[in-house]
């Protein structure tokens, strides 16, 4: 009943690719022990082998040690993990202070603010128009006393990348612990820590057609950090829990799939969709940047439209896109992205954002214009707002 | 498939009855704001001797829920007098949907408001409003209910961001717990004086912020 969906939300989730299963299936049925020492029996022992592996090739695709990842059950965990390990170990030795971007996506943001009203000391720097950090405000916000600073590689909505080279750089000339969230960009843009001084890393494998509930937390050797759920003593006794092995399995696997010739091929569908939009629709605004942008993700509003109506239209032509808008979301909250870029509300309305996989086809970018064409002139027939207005 | 309306609201999304902007309407009602949100308008012909409701029509920039309740009561509205069309409530329109998302109740609403606000429009019009109430704080506030807070998706009185009413002689002050630098100060404004000048013994509102 879904065979019919072209699927166009791969930065929510992503389909699992067929070789992700199979890498996963022995661990499920076969080596299903919990990872053991070297003196434990031998399922156990394979199974430890299978997750140390994986470890190995998250590792070397960011350019780190296979001790420095930790796995976790994904994106919100690493980042819960990373802000609040590193301001518990900094507790009384640096004041407490956080940074983080006005675009972080939630586990970065609510974090951020849940902090605050606790009294850490808080700034969300503003980004420009395109998303882009404020480099000055940036680093004048940093002090002596600043703790960590938590900034994503891309962002979730409108695919900005921000330039970590010199965010890094600033962070290192003034000794602040850096933080990213790469939950979006990894394995798509490329991030080798062993070039940038980049301390601490989000990953996930649900954005590249792995597994749900697996992600990782990069974590620069050296790096004060708390553990923050009490438990055993697994991932070298930095995260308790039972390791999801299978998954961190599929993990691995996932990131061995994308080749930089598949972001290529993403890239073409995420052009082709912003140049027919563009030419084939009146007043369309492109969210975010032209030329420093994921090459998964293309992001534009359709002015005097809702996005709701849009999206409620395109899946019963068989679409799955998602928008900004308050009505779509579970909160009713407009995305503080397209508001964090100096959109307003009506930005916000009608924007919908187009995120590309390995599944999808540069047909899809035609036939998704192809049916939004109709759509948001049917809209607009019965929306009492115009350019005049 | 699995949609997240029922059939109703989707045949009505999907075929809105009543659409489109009226030529020369005898009443007219707008409510909503392009800078907070979902907007609706309702245009009436009515029959000044039977003020029965003869034609209506409806714009819509909102969502589905939005769309839908606005199809579904104008198709109500229609061939009823003025008097009965008033009493037309959000649950009938709901009901006769076979029911909405409760967190869509807002985006609904919208469209029964839209509906009074033209048929108000007509009273005014026609000099059928006869007794003028003086304006106080509690008719100040029931109109602030139509104004959207953007960061919410409510109206601004009930996610408090209100923080003070005063009203004296033609004066009308609203203090909102906003610094006046905020993104959305200027359209909070904006909407706040479109819904209180056209009280008729208000010559001026002002309105001002904590910071």
């Amino acid at each position: 009943m879904f065979n019919e969906t072209t699927y166009l939300d791969n930065a929510a989730s992503t389909r699992l690719d067929e070789a992700v299963l199979e890498a996963m299936k022995p661990y499920f049925f076969d080596a299903y022990a919990v990872a053991t020492s070297e003196f434990g029996y031998s399922m156990g022992i394979d199974a430890k082998e299978g997750l140390e592996r994986s470890r190995k090739v998250i590792a070397s695709r960011l350019g780190a040690q296979a001790g420095e990842i930790v796995f976790t059950s994904g994106s919100t965990e690493s980042s819960n993990m990373a802000i609040k390990g590193v301001l518990s170990a900094l507790k009384g030795k640096k004041d407490d202070h956080l940074i983080v971007s006005r675009l972080e996506d939630f586990p970065v943001l609510n974090t951020a603010k849940k902090l605050d009203k606790q009294g850490y000391k808080v700034d969300f720097i503003n980004v420009d128009g395109e998303g882009i950090l404020d480099l000055d405000m940036f680093s004048d916000a940093i002090t002596s006393q600043t703790a960590l600073v938590s900034i994503q590689q891309a962002n979730q909505e409108i695919g900005t990348l921000q330039d970590l080279k010199a965010i890094s750089d600033i962070c290192q000339d003034k000794d602040v612990l850096l933080h990213t969230d790469a939950t979006h960009s990894f394995t798509r843009i490329p991030l080798d820590v062993s070039k940038l001084p980049v301390d601490l890393v989000t990953l996930s494998a649900h954005t590249i057609h792995g597994p749900r509930g697996i992600g990782a937390l990069y974590i620069r050797e050296g790096t004060p950090i708390d553990k923050w759920m009490d438990g055993g003593f697994q991932e070298s006794d930095r995260r308790a829990g039972v390791e999801n092995i299978p998954a961190a399995v599929g993990f691995s696997k996932a990131v061995e799939l994308v080749t930089p010739e598949e972001n290529e091929r993403l890239a073409a569908m995420r052009d082709r969709v912003i140049e027919r939009a563009m030419a084939d629709i009146p007043h369309v605004t492109l969210n975010g940047s032209a030329t420093s942008r994921l090459p998964q993700n293309a992001n534009m509003t359709f002015h005097y439209v809702e996005g709701e109506s849009i999206t409620l239209h395109l899946d019963m032509l068989g679409f799955a896109v998602s928008t900004g808008s308050a009505c779509f979301s579970r909160s009713l909250e407009a995305s503080h992205v397209i508001l964090g870029i100096g959109g307003d509300h009506e930005r916000a309305h009608g924007s919908l954002r187009f995120s590309f996989g390995r599944f999808n086809t540069i047909e899809d970018s035609d036939a998704i214009i192809d049916a939004l064409k109709d759509v948001v002139t049917n809209l607009r027939a019965i929306s009492p707002l115009t350019e005049d207005n | 498939m699995t949609f997240p309306y029922t059939k109703e609201v989707l045949e009505h999304f999907r075929n809105p009855q009543n659409v489109g902007k009226m030529e020369d309407p005898d009443g007219k009602g707008l409510e909503g704001s392009p800078a907070c949100g979902d907007m609706v308008a309702v245009y009436l012909k009515v029959d000044p001797d039977t003020l029965v409701i003869e034609d209506i029509s409806f714009e819509s920039y909102g969502c589905a829920s939005n769309i839908a309740t606005a199809s579904m009561i104008t198709e109500m509205a229609k061939g009823k007098t003025l008097e009965e069309a008033k009493t037309i409530t959000w649950k009938e329109a709901a009901h006769a949907l076979g029911g909405l998302p409760p967190v869509k109740a807002h985006c609904s609403v919208l469209a029964v408001e839209g509906l009074r606000s033209a048929i108000r429009d007509y009273e005014e019009k026609h000099g059928m409003v006869v007794e003028k109430e003086a304006t106080t704080v509690e008719i100040v506030s029931k109109r602030l209910k139509h104004v959207m807070n953007p960061m919410a998706g409510l109206d601004i009185i009930r996610t408090e961001l209100v923080l003070k009413v005063m009203v004296e002689e033609g004066t009308v002050r609203i203090v909102l717990d906003i610094p006046s630098t905020h993104q959305f100060a200027a359209a909070i404004k904006e909407d706040i004086v479109d819904k209180l000048e056209s009280l008729w013994d208000v010559e001026s509102v002002t309105v001002d912020y904590i910071s």
